[in-house]
C-alpha cells in the first residue's frame, strides 16, 4: 500500500481525484442540489471511495441501499450484494472488513436488532465499518414509521454513535465519518443515525461537494489489529480462544480488552469534536430554558422556540451531534445557567433524557419530553405546550383540536 | 486536564484504560511522560534515564518489526538491534538488558516459555519471570500493546515506554508516537550521551517488577 500522502492527487478508476478530506470537505466548492435523504447517502457514496457495500432490504434504508447498488453498477463501488438477512449482512461486513476494505452498510428498526450481535463484535474486532441507520419502529404491533428506539440499543456496543438532523449533516457526516472511524488509535465502526422518513424520503437542498473528488481509500496497515489474520485474535475466535478459559489471565486480557475499546470511543473524543466542528452546537445557552435534543427533534425544538420568542419566552437550544463519544463536559457548560431542561424524543422511553440527567447535575431540572413514538410526529407546539405547562403558563392541549 | 497519572504499579485488580482517566494522547511532534503532555526531547531524556536506571531494561519488538514485510520494517529493525547494542555498551556491571521479542499474539498454552518471549495476552508472566523493571513496545500493534500495557501497571512495577508508530499510548508511562528509525537512532544516542550519568537501581529495594 502506496503512503498516503502519494496517493492524494492521483485519480482513481472512474476518473475521481483522491482528495485530501480536509479540503474537500471544507475548501472545495459546493453545489446546492434538491435531493432526498436517501439520494445523499449515494452521493455521499459516491465520494467515499467504499470497496463494499452489503444490505437486507428493510424499510426505510431499502432505497438507498439500491442507490448504491446503481453506484456499483457505474463502478463506483467494488464489490455490492445483498446479504441473506441483516446478522449474515452485518457478519458479511465484518468479513470484509477484516479483509482491510472499506465498508459499508444500512439497516434499520428490526434489521438493528436482529444484527445486533455483531456489532460488539466488530467494535471488539476494531472495525471501522459505517452502518447507517435509519431508524423506525421496532416493536410489535409493526410499524415501519420514524421512532428512535433502536438507538439506546447501540449506544453500549462500543460503536461510535452520531445522529443526523438533516440531509446536509448526513452528507457531510458520511464522508467525515470514515476518516474519524479509520484513525489508527481509534478504528472503531460507526452508527450514523436518522430519523427514518423525516431524513430519508423527504427532499431538501444539500450543498454537494464535487463529484469528481473522492476520500482517499482505507488504509489497513493502520489498523490498530493485524488485517486478516486467522491465528490471532480478534480472528481466531472459536480454536483455543483465550476467553473460553476459566483462568483469572484469561478474565484480565478479555477485561483488558474491552477497556480498550471504550478507551478508543474516548480516543475518537479528539478527531470527532475536529471533523464535526464540536460534539455539540449550541444556541443561546445564557437562557433560563434550554432544550437539548438530537435527530430531527432538534429541527422541532428550533422551531419551538422560535414560537416561544412571539410570545416573549426565550429558550436555547443544544444539538447533541455524537452520542458516542458522549458530550459529558459539553452538556454541562452548555446547561449550566438553565432552570428547566426540555428534551423532545422520538421515543418511548426517553434515552436521551436519561444520559443528560446522568450527566448534569441538579438533574431535577431535566423535563424528559414531550415524547412521541411509534411514528407520530412532533409538532412544534407539543413542545411549547410542554415548556408553557411546566412554566405555570396557560397553553391549550393538543388532543383537543379540531373538537 | 485529567489528575490521573500513568505510573509503574501494581496499580489495581484491574486497572482503568488511561484514556477513560482523561488522559489524552499527543499530537504529532510530542510525546506524554506518565500521561502529561511533553515534548519529545523531554521524553528522549527521561526514557534513556529510565533505561540506564533498570535492572533489567527490556527492549520488546513485535510482528510489525520483526519480519522483513517491507523495507522500512527492516531498516527499523536494524535501528532497535542498534539500540539494544547500545543499551549493553552504556549499562553497569549488574545491570542485564534483554530483547525479547512479541512474534505474534496467540494466546500461548499450555504454558509459554517466558525467557524467550512475550505475549500480550499474559505480558505479565515475562515481566515478572525476568525480574524486568524497564521495557519498551515497539512494532506492535496498537490494539495489542495496549491491551499489554494495561495488563503490566495492573499487575508489575515494571516501567512501561512505548515507541508507537502511529499515535502513541495512554497506557504507558512514556510514549512517543510516529516512531521512525531516526527516532530509534536519536533514543540509542541518548542512552550513550547519559553513559555513566545515572545510577542504576541496582540497590534499591524496590527493584524488582513483581509485586
Amino acid at each position: 500500500m502506496a503512503d498516503i500522502h502519494s496517493i492524494i492527487g492521483t485519480k482513481n478508476k472512474k476518473g475521481q481525484t483522491y482528495t485530501d478530506t480536509w479540503k474537500m470537505m471544507n475548501e472545495a466548492p459546493r453545489t446546492p442540489s434538491f435531493y432526498t435523504g436517501s439520494e445523499v447517502i449515494k452521493e455521499a457514496i459516491r465520494r467515499a471511495s467504499c470497496d463494499v457495500m452489503i444490505a437486507y432490504p428493510i424499510t426505510p434504508q431499502s432505497e438507498a441501499a439500491a442507490l448504491i447498488g446503481e453506484l456499483f453498477a457505474e463502478g463506483y463501488i467494488g464489490d455490492y450484494f445483498r446479504g441473506e438477512s441483516e446478522f449474515a449482512v452485518m457478519s458479511q461486513c465484518a468479513g470484509a472488513a477484516f479483509g482491510g476494505a472499506r465498508v459499508f452498510t444500512t439497516t434499520a428498526g428490526p434489521g438493528t436488532m436482529r444484527a445486533m450481535e455483531n456489532f460488539p463484535m466488530w467494535s471488539g474486532a476494531r472495525l471501522p465499518i459505517q452502518m447507517i441507520v435509519t431508524c423506525r419502529g421496532i416493536n410489535s404491533p409493526l410499524s415501519i414509521q420514524p421512532d428512535t428506539l433502536e438507538i439506546a440499543y447501540l449506544l453500549n456496543t462500543g460503536m461510535l454513535v452520531w445522529h443526523a438532523e438533516t440531509a446536509q449533516d448526513f452528507f457531510d457526516w458520511i464522508l467525515k465519518g470514515y476518516i474519524v472511524s479509520e484513525e489508527p488509535d481509534v478504528h472503531l465502526p460507526l452508527a450514523l443515525c436518522c430519523d427514518g422518513f423525516f431524513v430519508t424520503h423527504t427532499k431538501d437542498v444539500v450543498n454537494l461537494t464535487p463529484a469528481d473528488m473522492c476520500l482517499p481509500p482505507y488504509d489497513p496497515y493502520r489498523s490498530p489489529v493485524p488485517c486478516m489474520d486467522m491465528e490471532c485474535p480478534p480472528v481466531r475466535m472459536m480454536r483455543d480462544p483465550f476467553v473460553m478459559k476459566s483462568n483469572y489471565i484469561s478474565y484480565a486480557t478479555h477485561a483488558s480488552w474491552q477497556q480498550e475499546i471504550w478507551a478508543a470511543v474516548e480516543r475518537s473524543r479528539k478527531h470527532t469534536i475536529h471533523w464535526l466542528n464540536g460534539l455539540i452546537d449550541t444556541e443561546n445557552t445564557d437562557a433560563d430554558i434550554v432544550i437539548v435534543a438530537s435527530g430531527t427533534a432538534v429541527s422541532q425544538g428550533r422551531e419551538a422556540i422560535r414560537m416561544l420568542e412571539d410570545e416573549g419566552v426565550r429558550c436555547g437550544l443544544v444539538k447533541v451531534k455524537a452520542l458516542r463519544p458522549w458530550p459529558e463536559e459539553e452538556i454541562r457548560q452548555a446547561t449550566k445557567n438553565a432552570k428547566h431542561i426540555f428534551v423532545p424524543e422520538f421515543n418511548v422511553t426517553g434515552w436521551l433524557a436519561k444520559e443528560i440527567r446522568a450527566t448534569v447535575p441538579n438533574s431535577q431540572r431535566v423535563h424528559a419530553g414531550p415524547h412521541v413514538c411509534g411514528g407520530m410526529t412532533m409538532p412544534p407546539e407539543i413542545i411549547v405546550s410542554e415548556i408553557k405547562t411546566a412554566l405555570g403558563m396557560k397553553t391549550f392541549s393538543m388532543a383537543g383540536r379540531g373538537s | 486536564m485529567s489528575d490521573y497519572r500513568v505510573l509503574p504499579g501494581p496499580e489495581h485488580f484491574l486497572p482503568p484504560a488511561a484514556a477513560s482517566m482523561g488522559i489524552r494522547l499527543p499530537n504529532p511532534g510530542e510525546a506524554h511522560i506518565n500521561g502529561v503532555i511533553t515534548s519529545e526531547d523531554k521524553a528522549y531524556e527521561e526514557a534513556a534515564r529510565q533505561f540506564l536506571m533498570a535492572k533489567v531494561p527490556t527492549i520488546f519488538p513485535g510482528p510489525l518489526v520483526l519480519w522483513a514485510w517491507n523495507e522500512k520494517a527492516a531498516k527499523k529493525a536494524t535501528a532497535v538491534r542498534h539500540l539494544f547494542n547500545t543499551l549493553k555498551e552504556c549499562v553497569q556491571p549488574g545491570q542485564k538488558p534483554m530483547l525479547i521479542p512479541m512474534p505474534d499474539y496467540r494466546p500461548k498454552y499450555p504454558k509459554i516459555n517466558p525467557e524467550v518471549e512475550i505475549n500480550p495476552n499474559h505480558p505479565n508472566l515475562t515481566i515478572w519471570h525476568n525480574k524486568i523493571d524497564c521495557c519498551m513496545f515497539i512494532g506492535v500493534h496498537c490494539h495489542q500493546a495496549n491491551l499489554s500495557l494495561k495488563i503490566i501497571r495492573g499487575g508489575t512495577a515494571c516501567y512501561t515506554i512505548a515507541m508507537c508508530a502511529q499515535a502513541g499510548h495512554e497506557d504507558a508511562m512514556l510514549s512517543f508516537r510516529d516512531a521512525s528509525v531516526e527516532k530509534l537512532m536519536k533514543l540509542a544516542d541518548t542512552v550513550k550521551r547519559l553513559k555513566g550519568t545515572v545510577q542504576p537501581r541496582l540497590t534499591s529495594a524496590k527493584n524488582g517488577a513483581s509485586s
